[in-house]
């Protein structure tokens, strides 16, 4: 049972919010000592473990060429164009200042679309941690596979994805609909 | 043979110029450490194959301990500013997407021509690895491409890049530590005491049972720890590669690609995400902080579903 300190390391670490490289450093020190290792093969094994996993800095590559052309994320795209664009668009279709709640109800579509995009949709492209990730873990494990078969694998959940949020935000839009047109019989 | 060892050093090489720029910054008054940092990871990518393991470890424990206690710092290096930016996209358009969309464009039809490119007898790229030399290559040709179409001064890549590795800060070397951890967990054997824990409450033959314990643990465990990544070593390790692929026979990768992508329900559920849940919802003025979980619930309780039934119909299929 001592081999699962490790684990119990990591879901603590991690819910105290402590920093989590310093977490699973030392979830993987007393893993290792726990199994019987002695510290310097402990630190050896982590040290193997890390530089096999290096391909994950190709990540770093893609975000170095693009840095001229940076987009997305919540301060540089959701805050000053996504949220006041579909406040503005609803505010045209009533045709008059929106109430508070439907416009922070809005707002906080405009964070959650944001979102739902990006964790649904950044998994079709290989360059993406989580893909590496997926590829380093089982590497470990003796599975050799290609970083593309994980972005094909992504693509099922991200055509679902497609069709039941834009459904959601399309029932949104027609509420937004059969307001005005109440307002307008008014 | 062109394999990885070439993405390594591409990528030290980009780390060590973050190292240097930062080492040279007066604006930011922990440069020491984050020269440290970014330097300890460039020696670590440019030599960690003809270092030995120990001080490969040491190399992680420098790397952890100098994010981990204090900090990095962040300093204030000359960008472009808002006008200008907003200048550049009036005259560029579209097309300043043309940079971004050939990285992965290049990638796909790269990582299917390599494939049959010989020197000889022996292949160009390394078959195991192509796409992500594929993909190291793609990169670099964007910024070839965008250093020419945009006109920007030499000096502009480096700086920006530079600045972007400095927001993300430790974070950046968090992916490849849980992985690192993965491995540990393997081979400490963590993976079987999780399973034999489990098995007294999961019928292990019974697929569809067992698809919703890995999904569902997967997304439960990311709103505790309120990151997938630090939830798909554990779960894989317990239920993913001893259950799944191993027992039952289903396919590594779809268990893989759709385990990770139910994690990411649980990203959208948990306060703990603060980065996407809770920062947005301040930016955005809501008197409900967690105004954002709430408009996203929904969509992630049909995808985890979604995600569950999709395995369930996938994984096994061969």
């Amino acid at each position: 049972m001592l081999t699962l300190l490790g684990v119990l390391v990591v879901v603590v670490g991690f819910a105290l919010r402590l920093n989590p490289l310093l977490v699973v450093l030392t979830a993987g020190l007393v893993t290792g000592i726990a199994s019987g290792m002695d510290v310097v093969g402990v630190v050896a094994a982590i040290g193997k473990a890390f530089t096999s996993n290096r391909y994950m800095a190709v990540g770093w590559l893609v975000a170095a060429a693009l840095g001229m052309t940076s987009l997305g994320g919540h301060p540089q795209m959701v805050r000053p164009l996504v949220a006041p664009m579909a406040e503005a668009a609803a505010e045209r279709q009533l045709d008059q200042p929106l109430p508070p709640s439907l416009r922070f109800w809005l707002r906080a579509h405009a964070a959650a679309a944001d979102n739902i995009g990006l964790f649904f949709g950044e998994d079709i492209f290989i360059a993406i941690g989580s893909i590496l990730l997926m590829k380093g873990f089982l590497a470990q494990n003796g599975f050799d596979i290609e970083p593309l078969a994980f972005a094909v694998w992504a693509i099922p959940t991200a055509v679902l994805a497609l069709l039941v949020h834009g459904a959601r935000l399309f029932r949104l839009d027609q509420k937004l609909a059969t307001l005005s047109s109440e307002e307008g019989r008014r | 043979m062109i394999g990885l060892e070439v993405v390594y050093r591409l990528a030290g090489v980009v780390v060590a110029i973050v190292a240097l720029l930062n080492l040279r910054d007066p604006t930011n008054p922990k440069r020491w450490r984050n020269a440290i940092f970014w330097g300890a990871y460039a020696l670590s990518l440019l030599f960690g194959s003809y270092l030995p393991d120990f001080v490969n470890g040491c190399l992680v424990i420098v790397i952890v301990l100098v994010a981990g206690i204090g900090g990095l710092g962040r300093g204030e290096p000359k960008t472009t500013t808002h006008e200008e930016r907003a200048e550049s996209a009036l005259r560029w358009g579209n097309r300043l997407f043309v940079p971004a969309l050939l990285v992965p464009s290049c990638t796909l039809a790269a990582t299917l021509i390599l494939k049959h490119v010989h020197v000889g007898e022996a292949p160009l790229v390394d078959p195991k690895n192509v796409s992500l030399v594929a993909l190291a290559f793609s990169a670099m040709l964007a910024l070839a491409v965008a250093m020419v179409m945009l006109r920007q001064p030499l000096g502009a890549p480096p700086r920006e890049c530079r600045r972007l590795m400095d927001l993300v800060g430790w974070a950046a070397v968090l992916p490849q530590m849980l992985a690192a951890l993965g491995a540990l967990f393997a081979a400490a054997g963590v993976g079987d005491r999780i399973a034999e824990l489990l098995g007294h409450v999961v019928p292990w033959d019974n697929r569809l049972a067992v698809v919703a314990a890995y999904t569902i643990g997967m997304a439960l465990f990311t709103i505790v720890m309120g990151n997938a990544f630090a939830a798909f070593p554990v779960m894989t390790a317990a239920v993913g590669l001893p259950i799944i692929v191993h027992r039952l026979g289903g396919d590594p990768a779809v268990m893989a690609a759709i385990g990770m992508l139910s994690g990411f329900c649980g990203t959208l559920l948990t306060p703990m995400a603060a980065n996407f849940n809770i920062v947005p919802a301040a930016l955005l003025e809501l008197p409900d902080k967690n105004g954002v979980i709430r408009a996203q619930a929904p969509t992630a309780l049909l995808l985890l579903l979604g995600n569950t039934v999709l395995m369930y119909l996938l994984v096994f299929r061969r």
